[in-house]
């Protein structure tokens, strides 16, 4: 190669090492602030901050779900395995929320440990299936399941 | 080691020439391919077992983000190598790579965006995968906007291959933001390491439809490079005497007809 081509070579491979290098950095110093939301574990251990407005997602606990009768207001509990925080909102929930999914609640929490949220967002997986198929592996996992446990059902339908 | 081939392949002049021969069959091959992916996907594939029919819009939101990553590196190294290599071709390509990854990031961002409403019940969330592609679309059309900025052609260049080349490290960050943060964005449903997390039904038409985006990018970028040549070598000899022999054709078409 020309040594001229080589030394322009070189300068563009120092701009991609170089900035790599630095918005790696940045990145590390900034790794936790990168979250959109706390896990319950972090919230209850205190390690989110206290009296401010911030968001929690996990997974929503089945048979936790409690509707009121005479208005919009839910509480529900979410958990990331290790701690299990209880969310209350007043609200349209979206579609796809579901005992057994996943969810991401903002708001703040209270002096009861409880989060007051104005937001409640679904999150749903990366798993595509057509409903057959998923009824197909429910009816193997119910059959399979001898006693009721805490294990994540593939597929809950909320529409029945 | 020669590297005779490389510099012909950055001829203009041989890239217009060559591109008119196989455009046709690659435009063919495109429409084909988008065609059977479409209506596989949106009428023949099953709906799913939670989202139902919204899930369809993944056989566009998944291909048009997969090309506007891929999309970016292509302009990076095309950017790179005028860089280096001081080639005129290269920089054309950079120079066209960037609108339609401007507009495929576009695409991206929207079907998400009306994807996002009915799924997660919002539009618009600050989290890390959302943004970062966010900043994709900033960086394309600010390699765009430097290709206008200065009266030099070559300067412009130079400038646009420069952000481009500082902007790749935002791809593997836009590609692994899901699995480095918690962020309302779900992970990757097809991985390079594991088999996809979609029935083979669903995931068919969703590769026809990537494989088609490839091609119509490389339509695209093709179509656009050609006349970027033609903008840029119009006082050449061989680009006049291209345009004297379409007009003679014309006027002696409209002799015959008269």
């Amino acid at each position: 190669m020309h040594p001229l081509r080589k030394q322009r070579l070189q300068l563009v491979i120092l701009i991609l090492v170089a900035t790599t290098v630095v918005v790696g950095l940045v990145l590390y110093m900034l790794r936790e602030n990168g979250n959109f939301f706390y896990t319950p574990e972090q919230i209850v251990s205190g390690e989110a901050p206290q009296n401010v407005y911030l968001r929690a997602g996990g997974m929503v606990v089945d048979g936790s779900l409690k509707r009121a009768d005479d208005s919009l207001w839910v509480q529900f509990q979410i958990t990331d395995g290790l701690e299990n925080l209880t969310v209350e909102h007043t609200g349209i929930l979206p579609d796809l929320f579901t005992e057994g999914e996943a969810a991401i609640a903002s708001g703040k929490v209270d002096e009861n440990s409880v989060l007051q949220a104005t937001e409640i967002l679904a999150k749903h997986d990366e798993n595509y299936t057509p409903p057959e198929v998923a009824d197909a592996m429910n009816e193997a996992y119910e059959r399979k399941q001898e006693k009721p446990s805490g294990d994540k059902k593939f597929y809950m339908d909320n529409t029945k | 080691m020669s590297w005779q081939w490389f510099h012909r392949l950055g001829s203009p002049r041989w890239f217009y020439q060559s591109s008119a021969r196989w455009l046709p069959w690659l435009s063919l091959a495109t429409a084909v391919v988008l065609l059977s992916g479409l209506i596989w996907g949106l009428a023949i594939a099953p709906e799913d077992a939670k989202q139902g029919n919204s899930f369809r819009i993944i056989y566009i939101h998944v291909p048009a983000s997969f090309l506007a990553l891929a999309g970016y590196y292509i302009m990076a190294t095309a950017g790179a190598v005028g860089l280096i290599w001081k080639m005129k071709l290269s920089y054309m390509v950079m120079k066209s790579a960037a609108p339609i990854g401007a507009a495929l990031t576009f695409i991206a961002l929207f079907t998400g965006a009306i994807w996002g409403k009915p799924t997660w019940g919002t539009y618009w969330v600050w989290d890390a995968r959302i943004t970062s592609m966010l900043i994709l679309l900033f960086l394309y059309l600010g390699v765009m906007a430097l290709q206008y900025a200065y009266h030099s052609a070559d300067v412009a260049s130079k400038a646009g291959a420069i952000l481009g080349l500082v902007g790749t490290v935002n791809i593997p960050i836009i590609y692994k933001s899901v699995d480095w943060w918690y962020t309302l964005h779900q992970p990757a449903t097809i991985k390079f390491t594991s088999a996809p997390s979609m029935h083979p039904d669903m995931f068919q038409p969703l590769l026809v439809m990537i494989i088609g985006f490839y091609l119509f990018y490389a339509v695209a970028l093709i179509l656009h490079t050609r006349s970027e040549i033609l903008r840029r070598e119009r006082k050449t000899s061989w680009v006049r005497d291209l345009l004297n022999t379409k007009k003679q054709a014309k006027a002696d078409k409209q002799a015959g007809e008269s």
